[in-house]
């Protein structure tokens, strides 16, 4: 017998037994601790080596740690999990591919930039309701100074960053998600199109990615029929104020309203005063608001119907001393929860 | 102590024009570009004899920022040629600027093996 | 077909940057209305287009980025070059009282501002000066310094070889390279013109 066609529209999926979220765990660094969500978090780093001889390799051991710690907190272990969908910003995503070689789970690693939470979300959704798998776990992970001696200059080179600039976050979010239990459901996955509007500095990635979060939004709001005021919070992954203001106005250009709903991560994350510019970026900024404050927020009942839109700008340090502009993607996934009672 | 003063004018006008170069024409020019710029800037400004009436007034403030590091490349080759000929254009150059270059080889291997970056 | 493929893509922010650039003609309203040629064939005419669309969302961005604080940056790049050439100034004039030549003491003054640029780095004090000071901290040769021994220290990991020997001449190599060029080549002119 042929199953039905889960697909809605041009780009958003239905699901039809829609995944829970068992868990959910956070790691930050010292400097996202001390931001105004530090106590959201299940565990500060105390210094970014998190005890190791790199940076790259605590990456590794934060997204590793992260994942034991959904599992821990779900009450299960490795064997109970059939897939894991991990990544990272390094090059060859080795803080992922490094982590999983710990963990005795098949693995499935992904790059997304920073939307790789949305993503390992939304095809850990789709292995699960496709009857695929009972469990999948996702995490994703970032390190400030990994990312920017990769992507920038090294971290102590004395250069200047301009006031759009946006601040890597360090930290890494996992979520366990499974066929049948209590908690958040994710019932939406729109997955969204490269969009490239031509913007080439590649500190302005709130500019480059803007008009990716809105096209996906639109597309979500218009396959799905719904407005922006049907959801308590709609929350973008790392446009920073500037790609949040951008946001802003190009969803009203288009008729729709937003209010105090659109938020974003990378704004959220940090204190003005700490200093970041236009604020956070990065895999981690997104999972670890969304696997810290937001997701405890929800199971609290205090938001029913969340809208998380990853963001990610797609370059690399070549493309960009090629000259070529920023190609951006956002994917968002729904995530519901009725409390019990 | 004018010749402090000077110093300070002289250096802080190279800089503050590299400052002003950065800032409009982001993101185009990077740091490398500002350093690469003002070496091949300084030395061609002193080939044409632009660059030592910088000196005598500026003192350190027209030797110490990179350019500076251009005039001694330049001058270095033109001391040369006259002193050996067509050789002396490919040594001079790289003998009036070997000290600085060493140091920074030599300090610059030196600190990174006792320094930890610290983010 | 071609034309209609690439419309369906750009769908959803088409609209918008139609908007956009009713916005920015509006605010220009000096300025010519873009309109595209009928002459030019489809796909040339999509490529048009396209970078009319950039065009209209790159203005947006700039309505919405925070001001560029140039004259503040300008005035702390002054500040800081400034003080950075008086302190190479006065170690001159130091050695300068020892009875060495001018050119003995600018070298030894080069010799000791490479030293304390590339301690200052491996402390981690000059990036915090370079926050501030931006140019006024790159192109005096403490800078040049740091440039060395930031690449040099942050990639020790990677071995001694690969790592610190490579990385050292990260942002130093493009400027010996065309520094040694230039010099070279004004040696010739010079050789052959005089």
């Amino acid at each position: 017998m042929q199953q039905p066609i889960k697909k809605i529209g041009k780009q958003t999926l239905q699901f039809m037994q829609p995944p829970v979220v068992l868990s959910f765990a956070s790691i930050v660094g010292p400097m996202e601790g001390k931001g105004p969500y530090g106590s959201a978090f299940d565990y500060i780093l105390e210094d970014t080596l998190f005890g190791e001889k790199s940076w790259e390799k605590a990456e590794s051991k934060m997204l590793r740690e992260t994942i034991k710690m959904t599992l821990q907190k779900a009450n299960l272990t490795a064997p109970d999990v059939d897939f894991m969908l991990a990544g990272d910003l390094l090059n060859q995503i080795v803080a992922a591919n490094f982590a999983a070689r710990e963990i005795t789970i098949p693995f499935l690693g992904l790059y997304g930039a920073c939307s790789t939470m949305a993503e390992s979300i939304g095809l850990g959704s789709i292995l699960i309701d496709g009857g695929f798998a009972h469990r999948v776990i996702a995490g994703v992970s970032s390190h400030h100074h990994t990312a920017e001696r990769q992507f920038r200059f090294p971290t102590e080179q004395g250069v200047h960053r301009p006031l759009w600039s946006q601040w890597t976050v360090t930290g890494s979010g996992g979520i366990l998600l499974a066929r049948e239990g209590n908690g958040p459901v994710i019932t939406h996955l729109t997955v969204g199109q490269v969009v490239d509007l031509g913007i080439k500095d590649s500190n302005d990635m709130g500019a480059a990615m803007a008009p990716a979060a809105v096209d996906t939004l639109i597309r979500h709001f218009q396959d799905l029929n719904r407005q922006s005021l049907d959801y308590d919070l709609i929350l973008t992954g790392d446009l920073g104020t500037v790609g949040l203001k951008l946001t802003w106005e190009l969803l009203k250009m288009e008729g729709y309203r937003v209010e105090n709903n659109l938020k974003d991560c990378g704004v959220l994350l940090y204190h003005p005063e700490q200093d970041t510019h236009a604020g956070g970026s990065g895999c981690g900024c997104s999972a670890v608001m969304l696997c810290g404050p937001i997701l405890r927020r929800v199971v609290e009942g205090a938001y029913r119907r969340v809208l998380f839109v990853g963001t990610g700008a797609l370059l690399s340090p070549t493309t960009v001393y090629q000259g070529e502009s920023v190609p951006s993607i956002a994917h968002a996934v729904v995530i519901e929860y009725i409390p019990p009672g | 102590m004018v010749s402090l003063l000077t110093a300070f004018v002289i250096g802080g006008v190279l800089c503050a024009l590299g400052q002003i170069i950065m800032d409009f024409s982001r993101p185009v020019v990077t740091p490398g570009h500002i350093l690469v710029g003002y070496v091949t800037g300084g030395a061609i400004l002193s080939a044409l004899g632009l660059y030592q009436p910088l000196i005598d007034i500026g003192g350190a403030g027209a030797t110490i920022p990179l350019s500076g590091f251009g005039h001694s490349l330049a001058q270095g080759a033109i001391a040369s040629v006259k002193a050996d000929g067509l050789l002396g254009a490919f040594s001079g150059g790289i003998q009036a600027t070997a000290v600085g270059i060493a140091a920074a080889v030599v300090f610059g291997f030196t600190m990174a093996v006792l320094f930890n970056p610290k983010g | 077909m071609y034309n209609q493929n690439l419309k369906n893509k750009y769908n959803a922010l088409f609209n918008i940057v139609q908007r956009l650039k009713e916005k920015k003609e509006q605010a220009q309203p000096q300025k010519e209305k873009t309109t595209i040629p009928s002459n030019l064939n489809p796909v040339e005419q999509e490529e048009l287009q396209k970078q009319i669309d950039q065009q209209a969302y790159q203005w947006l961005v700039q309505q919405h980025q925070p001001r560029t604080t140039w004259l503040r940056n300008t005035i702390l790049a002054f500040l800081v070059g400034g003080i950075i050439c008086t302190l190479g100034q006065i170690i001159q004039n130091y050695f300068r009282g020892f009875g060495l030549t001018l050119r003995e003491a600018g070298t030894v003054t080069v010799f000791i501002m490479v030293f304390l640029g590339a301690f200052l780095t491996g402390l981690g004090i000059y990036d915090k000066i370079g926050k501030y000071g931006g140019a006024g901290s790159i192109i005096p040769i403490t800078g040049f310094a740091n440039s060395i021994v930031a690449s040099a220290m942050e990639f020790k990991r990677e071995g001694y070889v690969y790592g610190v020997g490579a990385r050292l001449f990260n942002v130093a190599g493009p400027v010996l390279t065309f520094g040694f060029i230039i010099s070279v080549l004004i040696g010739l002119l010079y050789y052959f013109f005089t």
